[in-house]
């Protein structure tokens, strides 16, 4: 905490604009925002053409690839999850934040930062296959149309984020 | 009428709105701050509480914003994906998901966006990802069962609770509001540089009393069962609906028939139905209509569900009720009740209309008239 933070946009404007954008995709769609779904794809995609074979006989990837034919919603959503990481980079440039940087805690090194970035992507990774979503998906979509299963998570993730936030607080603080 | 999932055929325009929500959803949540792991690990610390301003915000928001186009119309609420419930596989995922959001500093979805600017960690980070669902698919033969297990459906929080829609979403505002207040005052004891030290506090009270106030809107309208029957009953509604009538000797025929492939729901009030019951006729008034207790009975969808009214009006009100709760296969007794009973039932000198059918169907009638009747005085007893 001893540079001055970047000027962000005020939390509960851009919370506003958010809800706004999750709306009008519930609006057209029916569905909320995903963010976990597409990395899903990729894995699917990038098995199913190394090692075809595997692919057919897995209990896992068989069924979502015969479930996951070229509907209209999918390339719907192709074209939604291409556009998010190009708004982030607009986002960006507007207010001259690109550049190469790793951001961690004034206590470890890059590489630590690093380590502990695949760990904590892995066990996202894994997590929401069981929660059937992300924190965008499950949660914030979730919560947003009043699903029980989008306040259970929301719960689990902060609840259990509180409760070992303490162990890690190395990392961060 | 959103949503528009069905229509979405391959239109450039819609490949278009696609691709501009997905922009405007990275947009806002870089210029949130979501592309910065400390801001999003200080939610756990108490030095910034960006992450929970503006998930909160975002979701009422949203929230507010389908009851709102629910109410006036424009949103069909019914049709929205509600995620299903998994109960001890979302604990048990929800809180690797916790741990992974302290390790790792990001989401998947804040990650994109920190991509998208050059933060190398979150490359890492999506990389985990990426491995992390390989190693669930290849263990998915392991855990399968517990994957599948507790399976609850897309149940509705205000309706575990046993509580209106509206009252929930009044309590969620106001404490959220009341949860931001007072992690203001944490993150700014906590912390010099704390975003909230800029706040201009008297605009911030007045949002969140907005945001109250919008809450107490919610309370007041209408709940569902009252918006539906309301809606339906609309004659523009009716206009614009059409509804598959079924005449009076095609009933009369299947009744005659033992056709186990109908079944019979009389709407009319209870006293009426006593009175007259029609053979294997259940009684279900129209606010009982959207119970679950039918949902095993409706939902066969080879059988046919005819609607009983004294007239048609109300049975074309109970018909508008089943097909927007997502049954098939309806229809609605031409004429209702009265009509059946007058050229069924009772024996008033059939009128032909001079065709060449005509004595078909008053012999058909007389035989129809002995063993209804008969039927129903079984019934009766």
């Amino acid at each position: 905490m001893t540079e001055q933070p970047t000027k962000y946009m005020n939390p509960y404007l851009a919370g506003f604009l958010l809800g706004l954008v999750l709306l009008a995709s519930i609006f057209v769609t029916g569905r909320g925002l995903g963010a976990s779904g597409a990395v899903k794809d990729a894995v699917v995609s990038i098995v199913s053409s190394v090692a075809p074979e595997h692919a057919a006989s897995s209990p896992f990837y068989g069924p979502y690839l015969e479930n996951h034919v070229e509907t209209p919603l999918k390339s719907w959503l192709v074209f939604e999850r291409s556009g998010v990481p190009i708004g982030a980079f607009i986002s960006g440039l507007v207010s001259d934040r690109l550049g190469l940087r790793t951001e961690s805690g004034p206590r470890i090194q890059k590489r630590t930062r690093w380590v502990f970035a695949v760990i904590g992507g892995a066990l996202f990774g894994i997590g929401a296959q069981f929660a059937r979503g992300c924190t965008s998906g499950a949660a914030l979509s979730g919560m947003a149309v009043l699903s029980v299963a989008g306040f259970v998570t929301m719960l689990a993730i902060f609840g259990t984020g509180y409760v070992v936030a303490y162990f890690f607080r190395r990392l961060w603080i | 009428m959103g949503p528009f999932v069905p229509e979405i055929i391959s239109d450039q325009l819609n490949l278009i709105v696609a691709l501009l929500l997905g922009l405007a959803f990275g947009f806002v949540l870089e210029q949130a701050g979501f592309s910065s792991s400390r801001r999003l690990a200080g939610l756990f610390y108490g030095y910034d509480f960006t992450v929970l301003r503006v998930f909160f915000t975002a979701a009422m928001t949203a929230m507010a914003g389908i009851m709102l186009l629910g109410f006036a119309g424009l949103l069909d609420t019914e049709a929205i994906f509600v995620n299903p419930l998994w109960l001890w596989p979302t604990l048990a995922g929800g809180a690797v998901l916790g741990v992974g959001f302290i390790l790792g500093g990001y989401c998947p979805g804040t990650s994109v966006s920190a991509a998208a600017i050059g933060k190398v960690d979150s490359y890492f980070f999506l990389g985990g990802i990426g491995l992390g669902v390989f190693a669930f698919a290849e263990f998915y033969p392991q855990w399968q069962e517990f994957y599948l297990s507790s399976a609850l459906g897309p149940l509705l929080v205000f309706d575990s609770l046993g509580m209106s829609a509206g009252v929930f979403a009044l309590i969620l505002i106001a404490f959220a509001v009341g949860a931001f207040a007072v992690t203001s005052i944490i993150e700014q004891k906590v912390s010099a540089f704390a975003p909230s030290h800029e706040f201009n506090s008297r605009r911030h009270i007045a949002a969140g009393v907005t945001a109250v106030l919008i809450g107490v809107v919610l309370v007041g309208l209408p709940d569902r069962k009252t918006y539906v029957l309301e809606l339906v009953s609309e004659p523009e509604y009716a206009r614009e609906h059409a509804v598959e009538l079924m005449p009076t000797d095609e009933l009369a025929f299947r009744l005659v028939d033992h056709e186990p492939s109908i079944l019979l729901i009389d709407v009319r009030a209870p006293g009426d139905y006593a009175a007259l019951k029609l053979p294997g006729a259940v009684n279900v008034q129209l606010r009982e209509l959207f119970a679950k207790e039918w949902d095993m009975k409706f939902a066969l969808r080879h059988q046919k569900k005819v609607l009983i009214g004294n007239d048609e009006a109300d049975a074309r009100t109970a018909y508008f009720v089943l097909e927007k709760l997502g049954y098939e296969n309806l229809a609605v007794l031409e004429g209702g009740i009265s009509k059946f009973r007058k050229e069924i039932l009772e024996d008033n000198g059939f009128v032909g209309s001079g065709g060449r059918h005509d004595a078909e169907v008053a012999e058909f009638r007389a035989e129809a008239r002995v063993t209804i009747n008969r039927m129903i005085g079984r019934c009766a007893q």
